[in-house]
């Protein structure tokens, strides 16, 4: 493999490893706030990519706008799945919340079936991400061009949310100490609805990104992308944002290497999770930039 | 200011407080003593709506607070720092100052406030950038009394706050309470270090396995028999 070759598979990784990092970082914020993994994330996600395909198809809105909405909308359904499905729990033991989150993620994929229907749809894609763009003599896909791009923007902005405003001090806050961070007069459930709002907003910003570049829809869709981000942030320390992001380049980034660099394991292509995963772990427990996990009293 | 009436608290089979009345004057520091586990931290947790009332009201400024969420009570100017300091241990010096006024939406009064802070405390302005968790035990107590006036509560709650301090600690907190008290707050101080908060203490309260035994004047309890063998450890 030349050269070309090397930086072309090295934009892909970058970006599978871009969409991966958007939606592990739903995964770890709830985790962090509620230690709750919510099962439902990819779900949420696939979601995301249905809602733009509706708006684009059956909508004469400009799609840029289509995914603007769609994206927040998706937002406001992940707050509401909190609404609904965790916050009456949220006294109960944890295996209850946690049965709940898996009971919502099979609720969403049949929804899906039903509603969307089984059968694979083709995903609108505008025309300006069919262009190529030429990045130092490597021809790469407008859509592994913007992906990176758009996740660093948005990571920058959740960045700033999270270290300088009141509301990703609180959520700092809360993620350590719930009753401190009460005394303190912070809204506790306004604040858990925020961090799903922002998770799911995320997830359907990378839902989005990726129905352009695997434009094929499927109901079940969700699955198999939710659990590798989800092991995308074990790996990096769930709990952690930018132990998310971490974990979710090296699971892009090597997926995609793997493939390219030894195409006879291609078939193992989504086993590569696990076992890293595996190794990660075994090598160090709390993931790599997590904390030692304390129990929430 | 504050009025508790007749406060019940039960943890599964136990019942911790049975009956607990008190009332603070505006401007006062009114100090609850008692011996471990007579349920001293859960007089102040159940005013402010963080363990469950079985029975009582609570009334502050004349209005009924017995059911609100803590974060409510919080608002109307009830502030408490709990017993062990809480920090958060993550964030700055600083940051956990702004969070101390989460309930505050005026910016500049906020600056102004950590100012005050930081003149009150200058060991925190030295380690503002620093994440709280590193501080030693007693900054950290200084921190959580910072933390808690920067909303400019009209009662201040404070659970031992000498709690695990050396001795030249233990005064300095008491002259900052003393300070925060000229200030014009009202202050409901729960000790161990029963000598020190009577002698600052306009009214008192003595706590026993979650009934009150004995209340008083600060001076008037110091001299009292009873609290001096129990609390003072001064033979009779
Ligand atoms: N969350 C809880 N669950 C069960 N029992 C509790 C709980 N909190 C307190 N208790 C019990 O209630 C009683 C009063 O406890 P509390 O913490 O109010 O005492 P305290 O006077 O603050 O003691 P200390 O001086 O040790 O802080 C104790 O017997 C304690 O064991
Ligand atoms: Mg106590």
């Amino acid at each position: 493999m030349g050269n070309q070759g090397l930086l072309q598979h090295l934009a892909n990784g970058i970006s599978l490893g871009s969409l991966y990092a958007l939606i592990a970082i739903g995964y770890t914020m709830v985790y962090g706030i509620l230690r709750l993994i919510n099962f439902a994330h990819g779900d949420i996600f696939m979601l995301g990519i249905y809602i733009t395909y509706y708006g684009v198809l059956f909508t004469s809105i400009p799609w840029w706008i289509v995914f603007i909405f769609a994206s927040v909308f998706t937002g406001l359904i992940g707050l509401l799945l909190e609404k609904v499905a965790y916050r009456p729990l949220r006294e109960s033991p944890r295996i209850t919340i946690l049965i709940s989150a898996i009971g919502a993620s099979f609720f969403l994929q049949n929804f899906g079936i039903v509603v969307f229907g089984g059968r694979p749809k083709a995903f609108p894609i505008p025309n300006v991400f069919n262009r190529v763009v030429k990045l130092g003599g490597v021809s790469i896909s407008m859509i592994t061009f913007v992906i990176p791009l758009v996740t660093l923007l948005l990571l920058l902005g959740l960045t700033y949310f999270i270290t300088k405003t009141k509301t990703g001090m609180a959520m700092r806050a809360l993620s350590k100490d719930y009753e401190t961070a009460s005394l303190m007069g912070i809204d506790i459930n306004r604040i858990i609805s925020i961090t799903f709002f922002i998770g799911s907003f995320l997830a359907a910003v990378g839902g989005i990104m990726w129905g352009i570049r695997y434009p094929q829809l499927m109901p079940l869709m969700g699955v198999m992308p939710g659990l590798k981000c989800f092991i995308a942030a074990v790996i990096g320390g769930i709990g952690n944002i930018t132990g998310a992001v971490l974990g979710g380049f090296i699971l892009g980034l090597g997926e995609i290497m793997l493939v390219a660099l030894l195409p006879k394991l291609t078939g193992y292509r989504d086993a590569f999770a696990f076992i890293l995963l595996i190794v990660i772990l075994l090598i160090k427990p709390t993931g790599l930039m997590g904390e030692k996990i304390t129990e929430k009293v | 200011m504050l009025k508790v009436t007749n406060l019940h608290v039960n943890y599964g089979g136990i019942n911790a407080l049975r009956g607990i009345d008190i009332n603070i004057e505006e401007n006062q520091i009114v100090t609850l003593i008692g011996a471990n586990g007579a349920g001293k931290s859960s007089t102040l947790r159940a005013i402010m709506g963080l363990v469950e009332k079985a029975r009582g009201k609570v009334e502050y400024d004349g209005e009924d607070v017995t059911d609100l969420p803590t974060k409510d009570i919080v608002k109307k100017g009830m502030v408490m720092v709990p017993e062990g300091r809480r920090v958060f241990e993550d964030l700055t010096v600083e940051e956990n100052l702004i969070l101390g006024a989460y309930t505050r939406g005026d910016f500049s009064g906020i600056r102004a406030e950590i100012k005050n802070i930081y003149d009150m405390f200058p060991r925190l302005k030295e380690r503002s950038w620093q994440k709280a968790g590193t501080l030693s035990g007693g900054e950290q107590q200084m921190l959580a009394v910072g933390r808690a006036l920067m909303v400019k509560p009209k009662v201040l709650m404070m659970d031992e706050p000498s709690l695990g301090l050396a001795p030249l600690l233990v005064r300095d907190i008491f002259e900052i309470i003393s300070r925060i008290h000229s200030q014009g707050n009202t202050i409901l101080l729960v000790e161990q270090n029963a000598k020190k908060a009577l002698e600052i203490a306009d009214y008192a309260y003595v706590l026993e396995t979650g009934e009150l035994v004995l209340e008083g004047p600060g001076n008037e309890l110091l001299e009292n028999s009873k609290v001096q063998e129990a609390y003072l450890g001064e033979a009779k």
